[in-house]
């Protein structure tokens, strides 16, 4: 699929994409702060039967909440977007410690287009801080792309309890667009 | 500096321990985590020594894993302050099967004892109740701690939160294993759970 189908106006595909990926690995907690980005997947996952959405006042809750999901024997995965990456930087210390799967999808700003400059700094550190932090960066640019990034990640997250962190460019997601 | 009408903090954890059955129970970075140590090692007991202010929220995910088992959460003032969005968090899910005990000296104390926001101005307690946490209690007797410990076997009528009173004696430090791997393990194993 091009890229432009990807314009915020139409209606993706991609993110039913991941949702079914999810749903595939039996991914039951869905812990997020909310983002244009990911809506359609907060509400594929907010109208599942099997997962759960857990709306957090900040994303370093939802590190702590997906080690105490998996001592209590269940998977999730953490919804954020780029600026709320610098938001769970000591709680990302837990994944190596604790060793659970852990597995985020940020949706970028700050990087394709941006029109908001306080986007930028975050947008700009966030691959650095996961890699700083002993998460790997798997990213998707293109809707095509997406399953099979999502396919990977989830499989090194879960099957080998590697940290992983899908990032969802701007690119794929559209340029937000501001009109007075 | 303690006050006679302040509870001892080793008395309340090993009381709200002691009928423990199949209760997880979860303890903050600092002394909390100490005290649960001090009343009896379990397999079931997720010690933090980092991760500050994540605490309640390590229990929200094992609750809504684990519906039909007794979580609670026993962390310090200092730990709750730190995560206290997470009551919002918890205040939206409400899950039945949730407690939270805040051990309130009023100070960090194991950075030196400085005051802590509740010495002066914050009341754990409102902010939880006006989170959504409508069994929000003020503890102050041994009897409120037996109430609330009791209280926490009950699945069905949570979440619940406790602001409990103690003195702000420094006690010797009884250290649980700092291997967070092996907790969680340990932890799985017991619910039945297989490593990978």
């Amino acid at each position: 699929m091009h890229a432009r189908a990807d314009a915020a106006d139409t209606a993706p595909s991609w993110p039913d994409d991941i949702f079914a990926t999810l749903q595939r690995f039996d991914v039951r907690q869905v812990p997020y702060v909310p983002d244009a980005g990911h809506s359609r997947l907060i509400q594929r996952v907010l109208a599942s039967s099997t997962m759960r959405g857990i709306a957090l006042t900040t994303e370093e809750e939802g590190v702590a909440l997906l080690a105490g999901a998996w001592a209590g024997g269940q998977r999730g995965v953490l919804l954020m977007q780029s600026s709320g990456v610098g938001n769970c930087i000591n709680m990302l210390s837990l994944i190596p410690i604790l060793r659970f799967p852990f597995l985020t999808l940020v949706t970028m700003r700050g990087e394709w287009g941006e029109f908001n400059p306080w986007q930028v700094p975050m947008g700009s550190t966030t691959q650095g801080v996961f890699e700083l932090s002993g998460v790997k960066v798997l990213r998707a640019s293109h809707a095509a792309e997406v399953p099979a990034v999502l396919e990977a990640a989830a499989g090194q997250a879960y099957n080998a309890l590697t940290p992983t962190a899908v990032l969802l460019s701007q690119r794929l997601i559209g340029a937000k667009v501001f009109t007075k | 500096m303690s006050k006679a009408n302040l509870l001892d903090r080793r008395q309340v954890v090993s009381t709200l321990l002691a009928n423990r059955k199949d209760v997880v129970a979860i303890g903050g970075l600092g002394a909390s985590t100490n005290d649960m140590c001090a009343a009896g090692d379990h397999a079931r007991n997720f010690y933090l020594w980092g991760g500050m202010g994540g605490a309640a929220m390590i229990g929200l995910g094992l609750a809504l894993a684990q519906p039909k088992l007794p979580v609670l959460v026993i962390t310090g003032d200092g730990e709750m302050l730190m995560g206290m969005g997470s009551l919002a968090t918890i205040g939206l899910q409400k899950p039945a099967n949730l407690s939270i005990a805040v051990l309130d000296n009023e100070a960090y104390g194991e950075t030196g004892g400085q005051t802590s926001h509740t010495s002066a101005a914050a009341d754990l307690v409102g902010i939880a109740k006006a989170c959504g946490i409508n069994d929000s209690r003020a503890v102050t007797t041994m009897a409120d701690v037996e109430a609330f410990a009791k209280a926490v076997h009950d699945v069905s009528a949570g979440p619940r939160f406790a602001n409990v009173k103690i003195d702000s004696a420094n006690l010797e430090r009884i250290l649980p294993t700092r291997d967070g791997t092996y907790i969680v393990n340990r932890i799985r194993a017991d619910l039945g759970f297989q490593p990978i």
